[in-house]
């Protein structure tokens, strides 16, 4: 198990590598940069443009030399200082700005998986020994809705009726009086009775897609010998199914826990804008359109290690349940 | 106990099926898989059962057990189980599985208690993700009054009995750390368990290779011999019923059509098909003197499932066919002398 961790660790360092080359690449695509655009609006409406900071500011990103030099100054500052630098748009270092937005993010996409599973494994489950039955084709059609509606579209709904009906408005995630107050106690609870919104919009195509994954693999599992043989110990048919075909049917759903975080973002981004969330999506999008070259390539290289790193604990996490990924048995089962 | 050539008389019986009927209405049409079966087992009996594939052998199994896949059900039929009392060795008490619910908590006793089976696939048999140790003990757990450190003891003991090596590693391997005879033996280790009365064994052998098939008959011989159980043993191999069995029962189309002791089926077999089934036996001698061109096969197929033959089911096939007989009136299985019945028309 060590072993394999290690190993599984150190695939991840070339990959960091790329990831952080990529990240950097997307944002330099777009020509032209915040810095010089800025310049050109300032002098554009006639002010005065603070030469010297300027100045500092090129020297500091090394604007002014070679794509590589760039790069490396960047990445140098990521790694030595742990500084990514300035979001010119927001004027802050983007380590604040993200700090928050991520941390929201990941919450977010927490509650949605623990929604998502506790929902969906379950009826996936129970259909998967109901097939073809009512119950079966009433969660089938369910879910195609739940799959074919848009999120932002739903979001959109959700909210009308929640004005029209209840006078509540649903956007964002904290009440006005909490928006701007350091985190405590009580702005923790205020998110709470919020986050549910979003949580639900996000994670009912979430939901229809696991159920159908559970489905789907519980009935690969179910005609498996072992099953059989399971009964015929006389164990209970509810021991026989959470012992056998569902110990095994659930690990494409562990292994799939690492993209969550991405899925949230690139998912999530225009449920997340329409209900005006303050989450790490939203930011991104908005750096991207503002060619905030450094907030976004932050973004895009956390997002992406997270990413990483997701798969590496989802890949962790499989090992642990099956033990022929653990003694690295290739048999087909 | 049993010394009585004639296997039992009606104290010493343990499982009786009469006229048991199981079908699969599909969309096609229904297909008869068990069609009217009468079988009887002895306590401590060694009974083969014997056909093609699709004869409803496998099936007849799946109903004793009641695990019979879906849309499968038992339509008519009793399997009564002679279901020995704990403490006392003469006197049993009678349930008719059949009319058991299925999963209830009365037929979860018995099964894997006192009625265990064997499968076919040992590959597919045990789950990959679980220790072969845990397999086998979750039975032990369940039907005796034991704790985790007892079932332990008693599963490494079973494991000794079916000659797994080093039976205390293998408690805590996974299944596919084991070769196909050593996954065999856990499987029968797990049936064996709680130390049944009746083991089903479904073609126990059919995946393994000759070496490893001659040393688990062995053992299933040996293991049958010091103890107190009988054998349902299913299989396609006539060869392993001469090993194995005492009484043979041969079924074609979900029908029982001969039935007598393991000498007379190869030395005085009288249904056509058992005969055919016989023939079709290479003979090492016969190809090493060069005497036949090409197997002898039993002339046809079997017919589709869905089809229902009027009179005999076997008259398409049949060499001895008689038109106007075979084909009009449906043959009952008659006694041909004491412990030999027949089901064909040639004998009526």
């Amino acid at each position: 198990m060590t072993v394999y961790i290690i190993q599984r660790v150190m695939r991840m360092i070339p990959l960091l590598f790329l990831l952080s080359l990529i990240a950097f690449l997307i944002i330099q695509l777009p020509p032209g940069d915040y810095l010089t655009e800025h310049i050109n609006a300032l002098r554009a409406s006639g002010r005065d443009v603070d030469e010297a900071e300027v100045e500092r500011l090129m020297k500091q990103y090394a604007l002014d030399r070679p794509m590589h030099v760039q790069y490396l100054t960047w990445i140098r500052n990521i790694l030595l200082k742990g500084s990514f630098g300035q979001s010119f748009q927001w004027g802050r270092p983007v380590n604040e700005v993200i700090g928050d937005k991520m941390a929201l993010t990941f919450l977010l996409a927490i509650f949605t998986t623990i929604f998502v599973w506790t929902i969906s494994v379950p009826i996936g489950i129970y259909v998967s020994v109901r097939q073809y039955t009512f119950t079966d084709y009433l969660f089938t059609m369910i879910g195609f809705i739940g799959l074919a509606v848009p999120g932002f579209l739903l979001a959109m709904v959700v909210m009308y009726f929640s004005f029209a009906w209840f006078g509540l408005k649903v956007g964002g995630l904290f009440s006005p009086a909490f928006e701007l107050e350091p985190w405590s106690i009580a702005k923790f609870q205020n998110m709470l009775t919020r986050i549910w919104v979003p949580v639900l919009i996000l994670g009912i195509g979430g939901t229809a897609h696991i159920i159908r994954v559970m489905r789907a693999t519980m009935l690969d599992e179910l005609r498996k010998q072992y099953v059989t043989v399971a009964r015929s110990k006389g164990l209970s048919e509810f021991a026989v199914l959470m012992n056998y075909p569902v110990r095994i049917a659930i690990n494409p759903l562990i292994s799939s826990l690492g993209f969550l975080l991405p899925w949230i973002i690139s998912g999530g981004t225009v449920v997340e804008i329409v209900l005006n969330l303050p989450t790490a999506a939203v930011v991104l999008y908005r750096s991207l359109l503002s060619q905030d070259m450094f907030l976004a390539g932050s973004f895009i290289l956390l997002v992406g290690t997270l990413a990483l790193v997701g798969s590496l604990l989802a890949d962790i996490a499989l090992a642990a349940v099956d033990p022929r990924i653990r003694f690295g048995s290739v048999e087909e089962m | 106990m049993a010394s009585d050539e004639n296997g039992a008389g009606p104290q010493e019986a343990l499982l009786e099926i009469r006229d048991l009927k199981t079908h699969f209405p599909l969309d096609e049409g229904t297909v008869r898989a068990v069609d009217g079966v009468d079988l009887e087992v002895s306590r401590r009996q060694v009974v083969g059962v014997v056909g093609e594939s699709g004869c409803g052998k496998s099936m007849t199994a799946m109903s004793i057990m009641r695990l019979i896949p879906p849309p499968g059900q038992i339509v008519e039929g009793e399997i009564r189980f002679h279901r020995p009392f704990d403490d006392r060795d003469d006197a049993s008490d009678i349930i008719d599985l059949a009319q058991l619910e299925s999963n209830s908590r009365q037929l979860r006793d018995i099964r894997g208690n006192q009625i265990s089976m064997v499968f076919q696939e040992p590959m597919t048999a045990l789950s990959p993700v679980r220790t072969v140790g845990k397999q086998i003990s979750e039975a032990i757990l369940l039907h005796q009054d034991v704790n985790k450190a007892e079932a332990r003891d008693i599963a490494i003991e079973t494991l000794a009995r079916v000659k797994m090596p080093n039976p205390e590693q293998r408690f805590d391997d996974y299944p596919f750390q084991l070769s196909g005879g050593m996954r065999q033996r856990a499987v029968i280790a797990m049936a064996l368990a709680c130390r049944p009365q009746l083991l089903i064994a479904d073609e126990p052998t059919t995946a393994l290779d000759v070496t490893t098939e001659a040393q688990i008959l062995d053992l299933m011989r040996e293991l049958q011999s010091e103890s107190d159980m009988a054998i349902l043993y299913i299989t396609h191999n006539l060869g392993v019923v001469a090993e194995m069995a005492e009484e043979v029962v041969v079924m074609y189309m979900g029908k029982v059509v001969e039935r007598t002791n393991v000498d007379s089926i190869f030395y005085n077999a009288k249904h056509p098909y058992t005969k055919g089934l016989l023939n079709s036996i290479p003979r090492l001698e016969d190809v090493l003197q060069d005497k036949r061109e090409k197997l002898n096969a039993i002339e046809g197929m079997v017919p589709s499932p869905y089809q229902r033959l009027q009179g005999c089911t076997f008259h398409p096939r049949c060499p001895d066919f008689m038109p106007g007989v075979c084909d009009e009136a449906e043959p009952q299985l008659i006694q041909l002398e004491e412990g030999h019945a027949v089901r064909c028309h040639l004998y009526t």
